[in-house]
């Protein structure tokens, strides 16, 4: 290190020689601004090979992409809805159709690819049990209002009473059905069930809200 | 996206084999993607190219239909290809073909290797896909499931081409496998390495051509397919093919005369040492194609002609002048190369800054001072090829962004020309079936583009077929550059290849 510091002073750390400098030859200066972005080219680039070989395999490639592109397996973002229906939009459907033609063969394939048809089913089981709570709160409701209306004070302990009971039996329920599921799709439940929790949950929380109102009105 | 979007994509880039999957140790689904493959696509034309000049056009039509669809079974893709070409013969009136001349040649591309088996599903305990696999026997990849129909009849048909072809081994295992393996669902995808094989080999054969002449070519010819079964792929060397074998090959085929071909051999091993040399006396001269040295003599050429492109005859000059000494300190190549210090320095200088030449330093003394080291240049093929590559890339990417920049600025225009062209193949139907149309109807949807449109229209064709040419033809010399890279990478010595010469 301390040899830098001596060296300072004295121009170049090394003799300007070795780089192939002469004696008399004065240094170039510094450059002090980038490259231009496109340099000028010194060369031009040369023609391309032209030949009936390569018109053929040019037309092929045309031919390959062009093909590719109607295929089913050219896949699109589908784009998203328009602010106003438009009279050209139904001749635009046509095209995607196509797009759904291609089914693959599923020996082949990881089973996580697969489209799931079972999930519509699935919602479909688990909204009677919504059907019938909401029956059991609407029920619970006008009991509620009923023995409001006629004793507002005492009844609440009895009303608490119920509410639990009901809840208990929803739990069973609930418990009931996921065991019959786990058995026909375990595949499914890796990924799947958080999503379908949450959303069974909302169900419920809109019914407890319900009641929180009552509660409410009652203190 | 949703979900459902992506499932569908990874199915596509699956069933194109892009994307390889496998079940992890944690039991999720991993996914990867192969970069070669995509790579391959550039090459797609000239597969489909290949297989029309090697047996024709059903040929080409069957490796466009696998192309087409990623992988397929033989039964589907069979009745496509028979079909278009039906067609295409009922327009041009000819009578039509049997659907068993296009599976005569499916055999015959599987057989040579350029169709292959996919792999097979390896599935887990609850019958689910895990992976893909490759069969234990290679061999089993290339073996041809008859088809039900009429299905003795064509194992009878497969027996006498093999006999009428070149004595060969792996026929042999794939007939005694076919009886076993499990046939309903078979699919079937290009192999892109056979065709790459096949393009290298044809290229060794056009560079000895043009060096010599057409006659030593055919030479080169059939001492590679001599030796093509028996070599691996990937061997540096041919396995060594005698006098007589390549005499008799060609004997038959071009009229050589002993004499001539032994002249023939003597000057190819004298001229072109890279490619063809003679490694023993037995068998009236053993010879063998030094497939790596010729690739690297190849790849050379290349790299010299893009320096001859971009820095102009006197860089060459220099250029060569490393490459013949190997190490060359730069008051030598000034001298050597004739050219005077200054201008050799700035010539010199600007291939370094490219990176076409490297600097080997060697000190005198340990400290590393400037002024006591040596200096020397230096040029390493093997980095410059891949450099060069890097470059390619580059290139091929800057074009297909152009291209579609320039399609998708005149998206309107081709548009417009598109239906256009579809109404007139509407109305010339119309007239062939013999229908009256009025011939200024025709005259009437054709102006519907008007002239500088159509002069636009001109200069889009013009530019994106250049663009995609160069396409082509830049990966022409991806294609021996990558060859040539392929053989400099780590890999086990070749066990075939050892066992043969010890026999």
């Amino acid at each position: 290190m301390a040899a830098r510091g001596r060296g300072r002073g004295r121009g170049l750390s090394f003799s300007v020689d070795t780089l192939g400098f002469g004696r008399g030859e004065t240094l170039p200066a510094a450059i002090q601004q980038p490259p231009p972005l496109y340099p000028l080219l010194l060369y031009k680039p040369v023609p391309l090979q032209k030949g009936e070989d390569y018109d053929y395999l040019l037309a092929l490639k045309q031919d390959f992409r062009t093909t590719i592109r109607r295929s089913p397996f050219y896949l699109t973002l589908v784009e998203k809805k328009q602010d106003i229906e438009r009279y050209s939009d139904k001749y635009q459907l046509g095209q995607q159709d196509v797009q759904g033609n291609w089914t693959p063969n599923w020996q082949r394939f990881p089973a996580e690819l697969r489209e799931k048809r079972v999930r519509k089913h699935k919602t479909l089981k688990a909204a009677t049990p919504i059907a019938r709570k909401d029956r059991n709160v609407k029920e619970i409701v006008q009991k509620v209002l009923e023995t409001l209306e006629k004793a507002p004070v005492e009844e609440t302990a009895e009303k608490e009473q119920v509410d639990t009971k009901g809840e208990e039996e929803k739990q069973d329920e609930d418990e009931e059905e996921e065991e019959a599921e786990e058995e026909y799709d375990e595949e499914e439940l890796e990924e799947e069930t958080d999503y379908n929790m949450t959303y069974f949950d909302n169900g419920e929380g809109y019914g407890g809200e319900d009641e929180d109102e009552d509660d409410e009105g009652v203190y | 996206m949703s979900e459902n979007q992506v499932q569908k994509a990874l199915c596509v880039l699956i069933q194109h084999g892009l994307v390889a999957f496998q079940k992890s140790n944690k039991s999720f689904m991993e996914y990867s993607i192969n970069i070669d493959k995509i790579m391959n696509h550039l090459r797609y034309s000239r597969y489909i190219h290949c297989a029309k000049v090697l047996y024709g056009d059903g040929a080409e039509l069957l490796v466009e239909e696998i192309l087409h669809a990623g992988q397929t079974d033989m039964a589907t893709v069979v009745k496509k290809v028979t079909d278009r070409l039906n067609d295409a013969l009922e327009t041009a009136g000819h009578p039509k073909i049997s659907s068993s001349l296009v599976r005569d040649k499916f055999n015959s591309l599987v057989q040579t290797h350029f169709l292959q088996r996919c792999f097979s599903p390896v599935l887990d305990d609850k019958k689910r896909v895990i992976r893909l696999e490759q069969p234990e026997n290679v061999e089993e990849l290339f073996s041809v499931q008859p088809m039900e129909v009429d299905g003795g009849n064509q194992g009878q048909k497969r027996k006498l081409t093999l006999d009428s072809d070149l004595p060969n081994k792996r026929f042999k295992t794939e007939s005694t496998s076919k009886e076993a393996s499990p046939g309903d669902s078979i699919f079937w995808q290009v192999n892109c390495e056979r065709f790459h094989h096949h393009f290298r080999d044809q290229a060794l054969i056009s560079a000895v051509a043009r060096r010599l002449d057409k006659k030593a070519g055919e030479i080169m010819r059939a001492i590679l397919r001599i030796s093509e079964v028996k070599t691996d792929p990937l061997a540096k060397q041919t396995v060594p093919v005698s006098f007589t074998e390549i005499f008799g090959s060609l004997q038959k085929e071009l009229g050589f005369t002993r004499n001539l071909l032994e002249q023939y051999l003597h000057n190819m091993t004298d001229e072109v040492p890279e490619f063809v040399s003679k490694c023993d006396d037995s068998g009236g001269g053993m010879y063998v194609v030094n497939i790596f040295q010729a690739l690297q003599a190849l790849c050379k050429a290349h790299i010299e002609s893009v320096v001859l492109e971009r820095f102009g005859s006197k860089s060459l000059r220099i250029f060569r002048v490393i490459l013949l000494k190997k190490q060359v300190e730069q008051s030598q190549i000034e001298t050597c190369a004739m050219i005077p210090s200054k201008e050799a320095k700035e010539l010199l200088y600007k291939m370094f800054e490219e990176g076409f030449v490297t600097i080997t330093e060697l000190a005198k003394t340990p400290d590393h001072a400037p002024s006591r080291t040596f200096y020397l240049f230096t040029v390493d093929i093997r980095q410059v090829a891949r450099m060069l590559k890097e470059k390619c890339f580059k290139a091929i990417r800057n074009a297909i962004v152009k291209r579609n920049l320039e399609i998708m600025e005149h998206k309107r225009l081709l548009d417009k020309q598109e239906r256009v062209d579809a109404i007139i193949a509407d109305l010339e139907q119309q007239l062939q079936s013999g229908l009256e149309v009025d011939p200024a109807q025709k005259e009437e949807v054709q102006e519907v583009i008007t002239p500088p449109e159509r002069q636009q229209l001109t200069k889009v064709h013009t530019v994106t077929n250049t663009l995609e040419m160069s396409e082509l033809q830049v990966d022409e010399t991806l294609f021996i550059l990558e060859s040539y890279l392929a053989f400099t990478y780590h890999r086990p010595a070749p066990k075939k290849q050892q066992s043969a010469i010890l026999i």
